[in-house]
């Protein structure tokens, strides 16, 4: 079940998105998440999805594959939907069946928040899913550099970010080892009372724990070994490059800001 | 001339425990390791192969003794220098994998160095050359098999141009066609770069490919010598809980069925020329 | 309990831009007290094949018919739990799997959750320490407290807790010492014996395949692509090669042998043993022939 999901996952590629430099990437959707709210009527929401689906068109990542790994949050949007539909009382009735009254309201609102909500999925989904972790973690620690004068430790958190990632689909593979190998002892995770399913965890959750301490334990001793002793005096051997096309992409979300504060009501 | 290149001189080491008391985890050894030599250290899981690993890389420093490494007695205050001369591989592919890909892998400790950037990008590629692994500059370490993460370990302490490369069971965790891949690898660096090699294994015919072999028993260091004078002394081996080498097994069976065998049989070809000079060749 | 696979065929995250195929149109029998090996080389679908055996995965085509239990890809999930105390699977590295406080209680955990009452439970744990060689005072030790060799008995006395008829086995001897290799297989080889213990061994020795086993099923890209015993399996160079696999090392030296002295040995050495005899017995027939 978690292999169909893809949110937070990485595609490789090479469309025109998954080119870019990721302190573009990152610094875009940052701006693109402030801008969406800016919209607020139809025309600025339309203009909003219309540029949402021309990133996705550019990044090349086929919808089928997105509308399927994002279902439990599509999920998530559909539910927020309802709850604007059925709880917000203003405006004309334009249903009115049985108990069930719907405002014109009600649906103005549910189907904006949900637009909003679903835009800010795909476009967060583009980044990761056109930018691999450790891109993303390179373009955050160069985007933070200033902050260091704040006595912000920029390095130590990309290395940790970036040491996370990597051992991300290591663990993964191992919880998925170690629930089958509980499983093949009878252990039984999915059913019976909270109070036995909680216990069905721990054989699960102990030698996990156990492993990756091992691993954090070894990792700090290679890296100790190859003599890493904290970021002072340290090279970079990933260098970012700015290309035109980065600035293009900035350039076109000025455009989107632009015509969302003209047009929007 | 020989040069030392690591010299362990009446090393002790005991891990405190809880209860205070503890045996000695490696218990009063000494040995030397020139120049250019391949070292073959073997023993039962348990015997302190990896206390004295640590010991040679001062991740522990002896209870008694001294470990000279580079002619200099090592301490806090060489370490780091020491160690920038020398590379380590471990048992565990995954668990020494520190970069998101193969290039960051074999950069992680030009970068610690401060190696300039024009300078790492060279050494990284001509690293994996060395080890086979050109084409796989931005493979992710999940995507690679056993045998070549232990491959892109060896390129990342191959990029510091170290004088020593010291292997804990670096292949022990391996198929077997991951071994080959390894064993093929340092086999090819020490004959064209003379590197020294301290390689610890269980794996015999790595063991027999060795300058020489140190045979570790419960701390303490019980022989050490040639492959050839170390298998001599098979049955104290096998009481020790080491293998023989596939050719010694089959000739002591020979003679154990009564059969006249001259010599004693390493490999494979050795046996059969014997057996050849022996039975055949009337 | 007869295990028989039929056009079997698995992939991994369907449906998705990762979708990995592991297994294709894969025919076998395991039968009933036979010690069957797996060989083949890393990738070539050996583990994804295992958990079929036990029902950790299901067929995504084809039908794994193991004793009465008939699994497709549409079974429900609660039939397979019966079929898991059927057949225990001892996973590459099982040491990992080691959770409890105390050895006992690991060991027992198996048993318990396949309804076996406490004290027998506990009962079959003492059973277990002892037949694999650990200390007695080891029950009420921390499995992790325990050597590495050790670790991986008690991970092993796991699975032998709850009495599989079926004993499937994932590489049981990786990053082992010669000597906890060797016990190790010797302890299965005795439990084969004596307890008529059916057996599958997934293995890259080909010396363990070619000593242990009594029918070999080779592994390649998914495909189960050779099937027999050790003596046909191991007889045919040529194939296993096509697959990148070797023969055993006494296989290896009777070739060279017979290069040597012009003709063939009457049989297949699958180990150091049999090679021994056989070469014992054609330096004799030589000898008689110069005599
Ligand atoms: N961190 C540790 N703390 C306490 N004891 C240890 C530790 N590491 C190893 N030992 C003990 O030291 C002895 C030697 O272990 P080790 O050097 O790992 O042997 P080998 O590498 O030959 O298997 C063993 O008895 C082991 O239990
Ligand atoms: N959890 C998984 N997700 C995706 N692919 C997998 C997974 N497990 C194994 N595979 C793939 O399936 C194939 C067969 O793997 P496996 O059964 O582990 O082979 P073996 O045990 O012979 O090494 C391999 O190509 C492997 O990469
Ligand atoms: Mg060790
Ligand atoms: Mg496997």
């Amino acid at each position: 079940m978690l292999e169909k999901m893809i949110f937070g996952r990485y595609i490789p590629g090479t469309s025109f998105v998954h080119k870019l430099d990721p302190r573009s990437k990152l610094s875009f959707v940052f701006l693109f998440i402030i801008a969406v709210f800016l919209a607020n009527n139809a025309v600025t929401y339309g203009i909003l999805l219309g540029f949402t689906l021309l990133v996705i068109f550019s990044s090349r990542i086929r919808i089928y594959f997105l509308i399927n790994g994002l279902k439990p949050i599509i999920f998530l949007i559909a539910f927020t939907f309802l709850m604007h539909i059925f709880f917000t009382k203003e405006g004309a009735i334009i249903v009115d069946w049985k108990f069930i009254k719907i405002y014109e309201e009600g649906l103005r609102q549910g189907i904006f928040i949900s637009l909003r909500f679903l835009v800010l999925v795909l476009m967060t989904s583009i980044l990761t899913l056109t930018t691999s972790p450790i891109s993303i973690t390179d373009g955050m620690e160069d985007l933070l550099n200033p902050f260091k004068r704040f006595k912000l430790p920029v390095h130590e958190l990309a290395l940790m970010m970036s040491i996370s990632l990597r051992f991300i689909p290591t663990l993964m593979d191992e919880t998925d080892k170690i629930l089958k190998a509980q499983l093949a002892r009878g252990s039984d995770i999915s059913t019976g009372s909270i109070k036995q399913r909680i216990r069905a965890v721990i054989p699960l959750l102990v030698p996990l724990f156990v492993s990756a301490f091992k691993r954090a334990e070894d990792l700090a001793i290679a890296m100790e070994v190859r003599g890493y002793r904290g970021g002072e005096g340290r090279t970079r051997y990933r260098q970012l490059k700015w290309h035109w096309r980065d600035t293009v992409a900035l350039a076109l979300l000025g455009v989107l800001v632009a015509a969302l504060v003209l047009l929007r009501g | 001339m020989m040069k030392e290149v690591l010299s362990m001189d009446h090393v002790s080491f005991s891990y405190q425990s809880e209860e205070g008391v503890t045996e000695k985890a490696i218990d009063d050894i000494s040995f030397a390791v020139q120049q250019g030599e391949w070292i073959a250290i073997v023993g039962h899981n348990g015997s302190g192969k990896s206390t004295l690993a640590k010991l040679m890389i001062g991740l522990l420093f002896p209870d008694e003794g001294e470990v000279n490494v580079f002619i200099q007695k090592l301490s806090e205050a060489n370490l780091w220098a020491i160690r920038s001369r020398m590379g380590f591989v471990f048992q565990n592919p995954d668990n020494q994998f520190v970069g998101s890909t193969v290039q960051d892998d074999v950069a992680f400790a030009l970068e610690n160095n401060g190696v300039p950037f024009t300078d790492m990008v060279t050494r990284v590629h001509e690293s994996l050359a060395q080890v086979n692994m050109s084409n796989f500059h931005d493979h992710e370490p999940h995507h690679l098999s056993g045998g070549q993460k232990q491959r892109v370990a060896i390129a990342g302490a191959l990029a510091l141009k170290p004088e020593l490369l010291l292997m804990d069971e670096a292949t022990s965790m391996l198929d077997p066609q991951g071994r080959d891949e390894v064993i093929r690898v340092v086999e090819e660096l020490k004959t064209k770069t003379g590197l020294t090699v301290i390689s610890i294994t269980h794996d015999l015919e790595e063991a027999l490919l060795a300058d020489r072999i140190v045979v570790m028993n419960k701390g303490k260091l019980l022989t050490t010598g040639t492959p050839t004078q170390i298998f001599a002394r098979g049955d104290e081996l096998e009481a020790i809980g080491l293998d023989l080498p596939f050719a010694m097994k089959v000739s002591r069976l020979l003679r154990e069925s009564g059969m006249e065998l001259f010599g004693e049989h390493m490999t494979e070809e050795e046996l059969v020329n014997g057996l050849w000079t022996s039975h055949f060749s009337k | 309990m007869d295990i028989s696979l039929q056009q079997v065929g698995y992939s991994y995250g369907r449906n998705t831009p990762f979708e990995k195929r592991a297994l294709q149109g894969v025919d076998g029998t395991i039968k009933t007290g036979s010690y069957t090996a797996i060989i083949g080389h890393t990738g070539s679908g050996k583990s994804t094949l295992l958990m079929h055996l036990n029902g950790l995965l299901k067929p995504s085509e084809g039908i794994v018919q193991i004793g009465d239990t008939q699994i497709t890809a549409g079974t429900k999930a609660k039939e397979l739990k019966a079929v898991r105390r059927h057949v225990g699977i001892v996973f590459q590295f099982p040491e990992h799997q080691l959770f409890e406080e105390t050895v006992e209680k690991d060991i027992m955990f198996g048993p318990m959750n396949f309804g076996v009452s406490k004290e027998e439970s506990r009962k079959r744990a003492h059973e277990l320490i002892e037949l694999l060689g650990l200390p007695p005072d080891t029950a009420q030790k921390s499995p992790f407290d325990l050597s590495g060799g050790q670790m991986r008995r008690v991970a092993i006395a796991g699975v032998l807790a709850f009495k599989p008829s079926v004993l499937v086995l994932d590489e049981p001897t990786a990053g082992l010492d010669p000597r906890g290799r060797k016990e190790i297989m010797e302890l299965f080889s005795r439990l084969h014996a004596e307890e008529n213990l059916t057996t599958v061994l997934v293995t890259h020795s080909m010396e363990d395949a070619a000593r242990y086993a009594d029918n070999i099923i080779v592994m390649h890209n998914g495909h189960s692509v050779m099937a027999g015993t050790p003596q046909n399996i191991f007889g045919d160079e040529e194939t296993l090669a096509s697959f990148g696999l070797g023969v055993p090392r006494s296989v290896k030296l009777q070739r060279v042998v017979e290069k040597m002295i012009g003709r063939p040995l009457p049989v297949l050495a699958l180990t150091e043993e049999d090679l021994a005899t056989a070469l014992a017995r054609a330096a004799s027939e030589e000898g008689d022939a110069n005599a």
